[in-house]
């Protein structure tokens, strides 16, 4: 129990239970938050975490169980009811108009906008007084599309506190910041916590966890297992009790670097919308080595990564294969070439949802492989996957489900199985385990480190720079689509790679003016 | 009221939903019967029986259910990879025009020359026709729902044109019609003195081998890809553009056929009203049956038996023969919502 003095309470969830056909997504969760409490809500991904936090925000209806705000029952089903009692949520993706200004966004829902009663003036100055009372500092007349993650995330903060929000949820916040955003956003946290504001926070890193939360809930197959106070557990039990079992995370050694298999000479691509493009960008990636890319979402990993996956093609720039220049690229060129490539968004690029696993394992090979003279071979093709699915342990009733049916950790086993399948030299793995539990991510590393062992080249991309640092045998940093030098294994903290990360250090080669 | 979707909906709720629909389907029109003073009981039985109660009204369903198979083929490969072609029906007239083009005696040839002839070049019309509107979508990324669907009245006039003009009969007494193919270049009835021709049994072959091709070659496991998810197609290597170039060849080429069924096999001549719009009948049947090239046979069988059947029923008992129109609407517009409710429950706010 908690240890504070009893503060009042001000949600409690009774008996919560939600199911989805034969799935329980959450089983009889009851838990109470205090004024001025921040509970971190901790467990896998699929744990039903988000499904709690839509019931009570009332965009899923419970079938047992009850809410309760500030002593009132809360209607099943009406987020309208939920905001007017006194909730914010900021999503994980956030929901801001990017083509009305800040201050348009934040009333948008609460006043009305065409309404004449509307007065600008008042409302900015409610709003710059909210913003440096809890250090949200942001332009209430700036247009939300010009502005950066960081700063987007603290307009949906602001939009909250606008309302009057007394519990605040936050969704995988710190997932797009950098660690010095993080910190900034960990101190208005403070400030509003102060105030009494109550707060969940849903996160799946562990120190973030221990650095922000009063109370500590786990979740596991939708059911509350374990609650602690952050002061009395660790890293190592969180993680446990995620699990459900002791999880060791491989162990990676470091290599050294063999013959450079794919290398980058001054290329440049165009900008994308507000993406960067690449700003002339060298890289080698070396035989036998994990190439790190840190770096906040947004700034070039995505051409970056197109490039290599054979979608877009250098402006300007020299791309190198094997010491061959690179000319015809394209996504069959790029997979003809022995490039592994797992995207980033293994449900919208990397797999079809209503397609079934046979047909989702063959989609890159399916010419070569499994097709003779415009037939398809689907005898070969499904024993193939059945392959697929014992070797990388693939947790599925069989080959011919949608896989839009199975969890994100075994998508992600059957694209890696897919794409490594075919032994190949160059591997590029952009976000392998966003959103995947404990056990996901762990086989997820070692099949790369495998992969490096065997001497292919990995270039790992991701926004977490923890996952990073414990892979990487070099690291860049990737700030509007410029790239830092190399930095070797553990020689560089984590917060000198944030100082790159938020864009320092590249200027001081170029030119000392300005 | 909101929509919330559904991982893995059960058996029932697959079959229910349709089920109801139909069931919807016929209360409307047993309500409109009564209004126009008949008896819904004796309106559908005649209906029944109009479509399917004697040999001529059956071979008279199969006939008029013929150029809906191959439109609606047409729709369904075409949907299925996304690509939406609403211009069947001007494909259709490019099959027609092209078959009487060759089929009135510009060609000596034997029949067994003849037909095959005129159906690969009313197969190449219609592939062509659609493959401009497609490649404007790919290249340039125009909307094909507006081109294909505006180019129906362009081309409609062309062929009105073409009546008044090139193609005129001149032994037509002024009339804006083409002169009839030769016998060589008629499809022959299955069965001499029935009515019914092998262009019948033509649209059952192409609907097999539309079904083979989806689930068995390569173009099309693409063409599904593509139209189930292009980006992650395009991702894997899938040369997306192409696909779709394919996929509108087969497409036009489906409806095109259509063409050079009606005039060789039923018509034996171009006219105008060599289609009463079954290009874009053929969307109604391809959502019936779920864009499955099977389903197609049915659902053209289903709605040619509303109209045959309609038609004889109101020379029975005066209700007019449009409940068969809204039938159709009606069946679609409940099809749809059915569809929405196998994928979807709906929850109140």
């Amino acid at each position: 129990m908690s240890t504070t003095t009893e503060a009042q309470v001000v949600l409690r969830l009774q008996g919560i239970t939600k199911r989805f056909g034969p799935v329980t997504a959450n089983e009889e969760v009851s838990f109470d938050l205090h004024r001025g409490e921040v509970i971190a809500l901790l467990g896998e991904n699929g744990a039903g975490k988000t499904t709690l936090m839509n019931i009570l925000f009332g965009q899923y209806t419970a079938d047992a169980g009850e809410v309760e705000l500030f002593g009132q029952p809360l209607p099943p089903g009406a987020p309208r009811a939920a905001l007017d009692a006194g909730v914010g949520m900021v999503h994980q993706h956030f929901t801001l108009a990017d083509n009305l200004t800040v201050w348009e966004n934040i009333v948008l829902g609460v006043d009305d906008l065409s309404g004449l009663s509307l007065k600008p003036r008042e409302v900015k100055s409610r709003i710059r007084a909210l913003s440096e009372r809890f250090h949200l500092k942001v332009d209430p007349s700036a247009k939300v599309g010009r502005l950066t993650v960081g700063e987007r995330q603290r307009v949906e903060i602001l939009k909250a506190l606008y309302r009057d929000a007394k519990i605040l949820i936050l969704d995988e916040p710190t997932a797009v910041l950098t660690p010095q955003e993080a910190e900034a956003l960990f101190a208005t946290l403070e400030e509003a916590i102060a105030t009494g504001l109550s707060v969940i926070f849903i996160s799946h890193k562990l120190h973030e966890v221990m650095a922000i939360s009063h109370r500590v809930l786990v979740l596991r197959h939708g059911q509350l297992v374990a609650e602690r106070a952050t002061d009395s557990t660790n890293r190592e039990e969180l993680a446990a009790l995620m699990v459900g079992a002791e999880v060791a995370a491989p162990s990676i050694e470091s290599a050294a670097p063999g013959a450079p298999l794919l290398s980058l000479r001054e290329v440049s691509t165009p900008d994308h919308g507000a993406a960067p493009g690449l700003k002339s960008l060298n890289l080698t990636l070396a035989a036998g080595q994990i190439t790190g890319l840190a770096g906040v979402s947004g700034n070039g990993q995505a051409a970056l990564s197109d490039l290599l996956s054979g979608l877009i093609t250098p402006a300007s720039g020299e791309m190198m294969l094997a010491g061959q220049s690179i000319k015809n690229w394209s996504a069959r060129s790029a997979i003809a070439q022995g490039i592994a490539r797992i995207p980033e968004d293994r449900h919208k690029t990397g797999t079809i949802a209503d397609f079934d696993l046979t047909e989702n394992a063959i989609l890159e090979t399916y010419a070569s492989r499994f097709s003779r003279r415009g037939w398809m071979d689907w005898a070969r093709a499904r024993a193939f996957t059945k392959d697929l699915i014992q070797t990388y342990d693939v947790r599925c009733p069989g080959p011919d489900i949608r896989i839009r049916l199975l969890s994100g950790g075994n998508m992600q086993k059957l694209i890696l199985g897919r794409v490594l399948e075919e032994e190949p030299q160059i591997i590029l793995a952009n976000q392998p385990v966003r959103g995947l539990d404990i056990g996901a991510v762990n086989y997820v590393h070692e099949q790369l480190a495998k992969a490096r062992d065997r001497g292919a080249a990995v270039l790992l991309i991701s926004e977490d720079l923890d996952e990073i640092m414990q892979l990487s045998d070099v690291i860049h940093v990737i700030s509007e689509g410029r790239l830092s030098p190399g930095f070797a294994r553990g020689s560089m903290r984590p917060e000198e790679l944030g100082g790159w990360m938020a864009g320092h250090g590249f200027d001081a080669e170029a030119t000392d003016a300005a | 009221m909101r929509l919330e979707p559904i991982e893995a909906p059960s058996p029932a709720r697959r079959i229910v939903p349709p089920a109801l629909a139909m069931a919807a389907t016929f209360l409307v029109a047993a309500a409109l019967a009564l209004i126009a003073g008949g008896n819904p009981f004796a309106v559908f039985g005649l209906i029944l029986t109009g479509a399917f109660g004697s040999k001529f009204a059956l071979l008279e369903t199969l006939n008029s259910a013929t150029p809906l198979i191959f439109t609606g083929l047409a729709i369904a490969v075409a949907f299925r990879a996304k690509l939406w072609n609403i211009g069947a029906e001007a494909q259709l007239y490019a099959g027609a025009v092209l078959t009487v083009i060759l089929g009135t005696g510009a060609l000596g040839l034997p029949s067994y020359l003849m037909l095959p002839l005129c159906g690969l070049a009313a197969m190449l019309a219609g592939a062509l026709l659609l493959l401009g509107p497609a490649l404007l979508k790919t290249r340039l990324g125009v909307d094909e729902v507006v081109t294909t669907l505006l180019f129906n009245f362009i081309f409609l006039l062309f062929v009105s044109y073409l009546l008044e003009g090139p193609l005129k009969d001149p032994m037509g007494m002024g009339w804006p019609k083409s002169a009839r193919l030769t016998s060589e270049a008629r499809l022959p009835r299955i069965v001499e003195g029935l009515r019914l021709h092998w262009g019948f049994a033509l649209a059952l072959v192409a609907a097999l081998l539309v079904w083979v091709i989806n689930t068995r070659t390569t173009l099309g496991y693409e063409m599904r890809a593509v139209g189930q998810n292009a980006e992650a197609a395009g991702f894997a290597g899938i040369p997306v553009t192409r696909v779709i170039l394919k996929t509108a060849l087969l497409s036009g080429g489906l409806a095109g056929l259509a063409g050079f069924s009606e005039v060789s096999g039923l018509k034996g001549a171009l006219t105008l009203d060599l289609s009463p719009g079954f290009g874009y009948t053929g969307i109604v049947v391809a959502m019936l049956a779920l864009l499955h090239p099977l389903g197609v046979v049915l659902a053209a069988l289903f709605v040619a038996a509303i109209f045959v059947g309609a038609d004889s029923m109101s020379r029975a008992v005066g209700v007019p023969s449009y409940i068969a129109d809204i039938m159709l609407a009606s069946a679609l517009l409940f099809m749809v919502l059915a569809i929405l409710l196998t994928k979807f429950r709906v929850r109140r706010d």
